[in-house]
Order: C-alpha cells, then structure tokens, then sequence
C-alpha cells in the first residue's frame, strides 16, 4: 500500500538480479515451491535461497508487506497457490485457525533430522512451522545525543520520559521521541508491549472473555500518552517506515524499534554519519517497577500448506530446508536477523534482540482469538491519545468492540 | 426492435450482470445473516525457541464436522446488523436515553464505529459533490472561453489529478501537508503557529480529505461540462447577445438551464463515488480522524482474523445507504422520461 514498500520491492528484484544465490543441489526431484511473505531482508534472503534449489519444477516468491491478507486465500484452494508460507507468531493463527498448514513431523523425520529442535514450533505435540529468526522491539538511541546530556540509555520508560523531558528543555530537539504510533496494528502492537510489561492478562484465565478495563489497561494507555507527547504531533500516521525515516532525518533521539529494521539505520545509506554513527541499541525497556519487559518476543518461520500433493510438499519442505540452512550465511546476510541458523555469530546491531531473549520478555500471545482483539485496540486507541475520552471509555470500548468481533466468529456467546 | 432480437441483443451483457454484479451481492447477503460455528476450543502447549506455554487451540476434527454439516455457518439473521460494531440497536437506544440534549447524543454517538464512518461519509458526500460539480462547471466555462491553441494543453492538465492513481494522488498531497512538506510549512506560517500539524488535528484532516476528494474528481465533472458545452446553440447564445445579454446573463440563462440534465448524471455518478470513499484515507493515514463505510469494510478483512460476516454486513448496509441517497434523484430522473 505504501509507495515506499513499491519502491522497495522494486530494489528487490533488483537486488535478487545482482546476488542471484548459486544453484544448489536439494536433493529435490521434481516438485513445486511457491513462498508467500513478508518482505525484508533476512526473508529475501531465505526466499532466495530456496528457489535456487535444482530440480524444482516451479520456484516461484511473492513477498509483499500485505502477504498477512493473501496467504490464507492463497492457501485455501485445493491444490493452494502457495506451497509454503513465512509468518510468525502472530500470523501463523490465522493460518491454522482455518486449517491450511500441515504437520510436518513425517517430513521431519524422513528428511529434516539435522534441524535443531528449539527451532521446530509444536502446536499440541505436532510441529507447525521452523522457525529461522527471532525479532523482537527493543530501545534504539542516539549515543552523541544522550551523552550531550549526560544520560545513560534508560532502562526503563521512566528514565525515557526523564531523557526526553532534559532533551526537549536543553533545546536539542523539539520531538525527542519516536514510535511506530500509527493507528491501526501499529499502536496495538505498543498497547499489547505496554500492558504486558504492566503485567496485565489479556483474558479472564481460561477463556476468550476479554478484561483488560483494568489498573493496568489504564496505566498503559497513560504511559502511552505521556510518551506521545515527546513525539511528532503526526505521530498517529507514523507506521515503522515513517518512523525510520524520522529517524534518519535525526529528528529522533530514542525509539522503541523492531530488531529487523535496526540495520537499516545503522547503514551508511539515508542519513547523515552524525546521524548513523550515533545510532545504537540496547534491550527493550520495563515499565512501572516490573521485572518483565514491556515489549513481546517473536518468531518468523516457514510451514507447508495442507492443500498440496505429497510430491510438493516434500519439494517445498526440502528447498525451505535450504533456504535456512548454513550455508545461506555470508557477510551480506549475517547481519540481516538474529537468525537462530547455526554458524550464526551476532553482530552489534542485533544486541538489542538478543536482551529481549535474556531479560524473559513475553512472546507474544498465540492465541486464536487474539488477532480480533489486535484489531479492536488499533481501531480504539487513537480516541484515547486525542484527548477526546477518559482511559476507562477506550478501554470499554476496546472490550465490546472485541466481544461484538469474538460472538460474530463463535469465539464467545 | 423486436422482442426476440432485442433478448439476444442484451443477453451477454445480462449474463455477465447477473454472474458478476448480481450473484456477488446475493451471496455477499446470503453471508451477512451467518456467524461463524462456535468454536471448539482445546488446551493445547505450544514450543517453540522462547520455551512451552499453555495456550488454545481450535480443534480442526471437530470444526470440520460442524462445518460439513452447515457450510454456512450458523444462521444469525439480523443479529450482525444489530451488534455494537453495526447498527448498534442497543447502544443507540442507551445513548439516547442517557445522552442530555441532541449535540451530546450526537458526540456520543460517534462513539460508535459504524455512526462515526457514517458521520464522515455523510459530510464527505455533502461537502464534495456540491463542490465537485460547481468547479467543474467553473473550470469546463473558462477553458471553453480559451483561445482554441490553449485549449489541448488546457484539457490535459485539468484531466491530469483524474488521471494519477488515486493512491498516488493522495500519498503526493500528503507528503505535501507533512509538517516538513511544502503546504504544511506554508500553513505554519501563514497561522503563525509552528505546532500547527494537519495530520494531527481532526478537524484539519478533514478539510484535506475533502479537498482531496474535490482535487482528484473536479476533472471528471469538467470533462462531461465541456462535451455539453459543445452542443449549446449558438444560436441562442448570438440571439441572447443581440438582446443585449451579459456574459452572466447568457451563463445563467442559456448554458446552465442547457446543461442540466448532464448535472443530475454527474449528482448520481459522484453521490455514489464519494459514499464509498476509501483511497484518501488509506492513503492519508487518517483512520484515526477519519473513517467511512468502504474503509470499515477494508478493515474487517485485513485484520489477523478476518471478519467475513461482519464485513459482509457492512457491505450490504453500504448499498442501501446508496440506493437512499440516489433515490431523489432516480425518482426525478423517473418523472421527467415520464413524461417524455
């Protein structure tokens, strides 16, 4: 939707053009691949790699930031389009909530012996999807900035504020905060990080009866407002893309940013050196005294679709096998992830992702319903950070919004 | 023509009404008065690289079963239409009795999702298409009183916001309107005020949108104006002139009353058009100041879980909100052939 993911689809395939990887030999005799997907670099690079496999009969790639609104169409139909689609925790829901993804512990045992277990992801005793990388959102600063001010990267969303507040009064800069604070999945996202780190539960225990009209639905979104008065005042139409852009311009001094876009800006391209050079990360921040991060853990893996012949889905499984194999490891791509592919050695860009893991942080909930309570929070929040009603009227109508969402699909009577 | 060359004359395109517009609709009808199965949820633990948790699943044995039984789903009748994220029945009938005085029942109201996308849509429709109509009009006068060399490039340009993709349209506006973008700075000093923000005031966002509506659908009113202004008589208009007719005076009372049946076609088409906007405010990021009909359809279908009922609901609720609103000006339509 966005041009900028046109433009860079665009760089894409003319990236795929130069590093096209070598052919490799799969063991694969005949059969058809065809990858949905997010796109970023760590996912063009594992698509890249399994299409370069001899003896597919069809490898093909559509990686789009809408893969979430096509891939369970694309799964449905008998034979499905896509014999194979990238998600993650939250995505991989929808997939088997509609029944379009099959287990893989025969494909495992005859061909996928060498994958180390903590990258297999079982959904009651069945494995559902191998995970390759691990992303999570964590604290990005501006060294010069905060040493300016003679701060330490802050710990906790307190000493942000804190930050902030000496920032803007010192003159530095007028909007020292950023966030991907965009109406929609985006301030869901940070909702669902700040309520965590307030350790709220999202359900009542057992149940798809949503509560969270509670102390700590409130003091997130109040948290949530008082760092969005640091922000841009456009900062409801600011997405990740749009945040990073802020960023490289050098209008931001700290952001709550996601592990996978964090290379980006620490690359020589789109910004200024005082700008890149300064650019640093650390693990995601708590919140409110609290042990736990106010931030989520997330996987992205690959699984095979249901709908296809035994023929394809052996195919599929051995090229993706591939695709995330050592051997897809190089300078180039090294630093793309925190991939969890043996070989792998982190970089400094990925210490922020590699906190989240250390510090506990929650993952974030696979819970079939909880895809319409993501919706509700995105459509319900921004009334909130606009001043035009109290915490506890958001909060009410987040919870009927979702319940109205969770009766219409059977979820709760 | 007679009746059997005339069915053979229209079948094709009858055939693909039917199969394209008529069907889709039935069926998207057919879904709005279904629910999805109750679920049938199980504990299940789940592992992966973060360690085990204890979560639900749906159990797919079961689920298939329900669903080869009723294909459908179950039949909810009107319960979708009635629930909080549509007509809100309930919710309507609370706000009214708690609400002190129409402007806080209204503001009220507006707290719910369907009244508040109905709220925008409504001001879009009445505020665009008036507009839409008169600078079409305006622009169609003054590049037919041209001199004829100018006229081609004259015809281009005005064509070119209806020419760019609408997507693209907006995006371009919107960086413009960007606190760093052209207008946007423009306006900061023009208001003397530098927190001034377009993106991040409601009331502001509106207004854009609006002029966005206007920007990108004023070419197409103009367009049709200038064919009509091709056929006024000229005739008329020397004989108006002998009569010692102004300028205005031959506007008013030769081209307009000339032009009129060409308004109502250009009414019709842009009073549908513009209830159904979407593009501004996917493009403009604006679903927190702004949301209308067709983007709460869009939203239901692009979340995690897609809502399939729900937004079948508010597709069908869309086209009754068309047919009322078109229907002053079918019934007109309808009298005047009438009495042709």
């Amino acid at each position: 939707m966005k041009l900028k993911n046109i433009l860079m689809a665009g760089s894409f395939l003319a990236a795929a053009g130069a590093t096209t990887a070598m052919a490799a030999d799969c063991g694969i005799d005949g059969g058809r691949l065809s990858i949905i997907g997010n796109e970023f670099p760590a996912i063009q690079t594992v698509a890249r790699n399994a299409q370069a496999c001899e003896g597919l009969s069809d490898a093909e790639a559509n990686l789009t930031a809408d893969h979430q609104t096509i891939n369970l169409p694309g799964m449905q139909g008998n034979p499905a389009e896509y014999t194979t689609a990238i998600v993650a925790n939250s995505s991989i829901v929808a997939l088997i909530n509609e029944d379009v993804i099959r287990p893989l512990d025969d494909l495992i045992a005859a061909h996928g012996q060498d994958i180390p277990t903590q990258q297999l992801i079982t959904i009651n005793g069945q494995v559902m999807a191998v995970a390759f990388m691990a992303n999570a959102q964590h604290l990005v600063y501006r060294a010069d900035i905060l040493e300016q001010i003679g701060a330490e990267p802050p710990k906790t969303y307190e000493e942000m504020l804190a930050a902030a507040e000496t920032i803007r009064s010192e003159g530095i800069l007028e909007y020292p905060l950023g966030g991907a604070y965009a109406a929609g999945w985006n301030l869901a996202q940070e909702f669902v990080n700040m309520y965590l780190g307030h350790g709220g539960s999202f359900y009542e225990p057992g149940t798809a009866q949503v509560s969270i009209n509670n102390e700590a639905g409130v003091a997130t979104l109040e948290m949530l407002k008082a760092l969005s008065e640091y922000m841009n005042p456009d900062f409801l139409t600011h997405d990740s893309n749009a945040t990073s852009a802020e960023w490289e311009a050098g209008n931001v001094a700290l952001m709550n940013m996601w592990g996978s876009r964090t290379g980006v800006l620490m690359d020589a391209e789109g910004s200024e050196p005082q700008v890149y050079e300064n650019t640093a990360v650390a693990g995601p921040m708590t919140v409110a005294g609290a042990g736990t991060p106010a931030s989520t853990l997330w996987w992205d893996g690959w699984t095979v679709a249901k709908n296809i012949s035994d023929e394809d889905a052996e195919a599929t499984f051995k090229a993706m096998k591939h695709g995330i194999s050592p051997a897809i490891l190089n300078d180039e791509t090294m630093g793309q992830a925190v991939w969890m592919i043996e070989g792998y050695t982190p970089a400094p860009v990925n210490e922020g992702v590699f906190s989240a893991i250390s510090m506990g942080t929650t993952p974030y909930p696979m819970l079939p319903h909880h895809g319409l309570l993501h919706t509700a929070l995105g459509d319900n929040i921004a009334d909130f950070l606009q001043g035009d009603e109290s915490a506890e009227q958001t909060l009410s109508d987040i919870e009927a919004a979702y319940t109205a969402a969770a009766r219409e699909k059977g979820f709760v009577n | 023509m007679k009746h059997n060359a005339f069915f053979w004359f229209v079948l094709p395109s009858a055939t693909a009404m039917m199969l394209f517009i008529f069907f889709p609709i039935v069926s998207v009808v057919i879904q709005s008065f279904h629910v999805a199965h109750e679920q049938v949820i199980i504990e299940v633990e789940n592992c992966g690289p973060f360690g085990c948790t204890t979560a639900t699943a749906i159990d797919q044995e079961a689920t298939a079963a329900l669903r080869e039984e009723q294909p459908l789903g179950r039949f909810a009748g009107l319960e979708i239409y009635k629930d909080r994220n549509h007509l809100a029945v309930n919710e309507f009938a609370q706000t009214w009795q708690q609400s002190e005085g129409i402007g806080d029942f209204v503001v009220r109201l507006m707290n719910l999702p369907f009244y508040k996308a109905l709220g925008f849509t409504l001001t879009y429709v009445a505020v665009v298409t008036p507009l839409t109509i008169l600078f079409g009009f305006i622009i169609a006068v003054a590049v037919n009183s041209a001199a004829r060399s100018l006229r081609g490039p004259l015809i281009f340009f005005t064509l070119l916001p209806n020419i760019v993709t609408p997507l693209i349209g907006g995006l371009i506006l919107f960086w413009m309107v960007d606190a760093r973008g052209v207008i946007g700075t423009a306006l900061r000093y023009l208001a003397d005020d530098p927190s001034l923000s377009v993106k991040a005031d409601t009331g502001l966002m509106w207004i854009m949108l609006m002029v966005y509506g206007v920007w990108s659908s004023a070419p197409f009113a103009f367009i049709v104006y200038y064919a009509g202004l091709q056929t006024v008589s000229t005739d008329t208009l020397e004989a108006a002139r002998i009569d010692g007719a102004s300028r205005w005076q031959q506007i008013r009372h030769v081209v307009i009353p000339h032009l009129l049946p060409l308004t109502t076609f250009i009414a019709l088409i842009q009073l549908m058009d513009n209830f159904r906007v979407f593009e501004p405010i996917i493009s403009f990021n604006a679903q927190a100041h702004a949301t209308s009909l067709s983007w709460a359809i869009y939203n239901d279908l692009s979340g995690e879980t897609q809502q399939l009922s729900s937004a079948a609901a508010t597709s069908v609720l869309t086209v009754i909100g068309v047919a009322i609103l078109l229907s002053p000006v079918l019934v007109r339509t309808y009298r005047s052939y009438g009495k042709a």
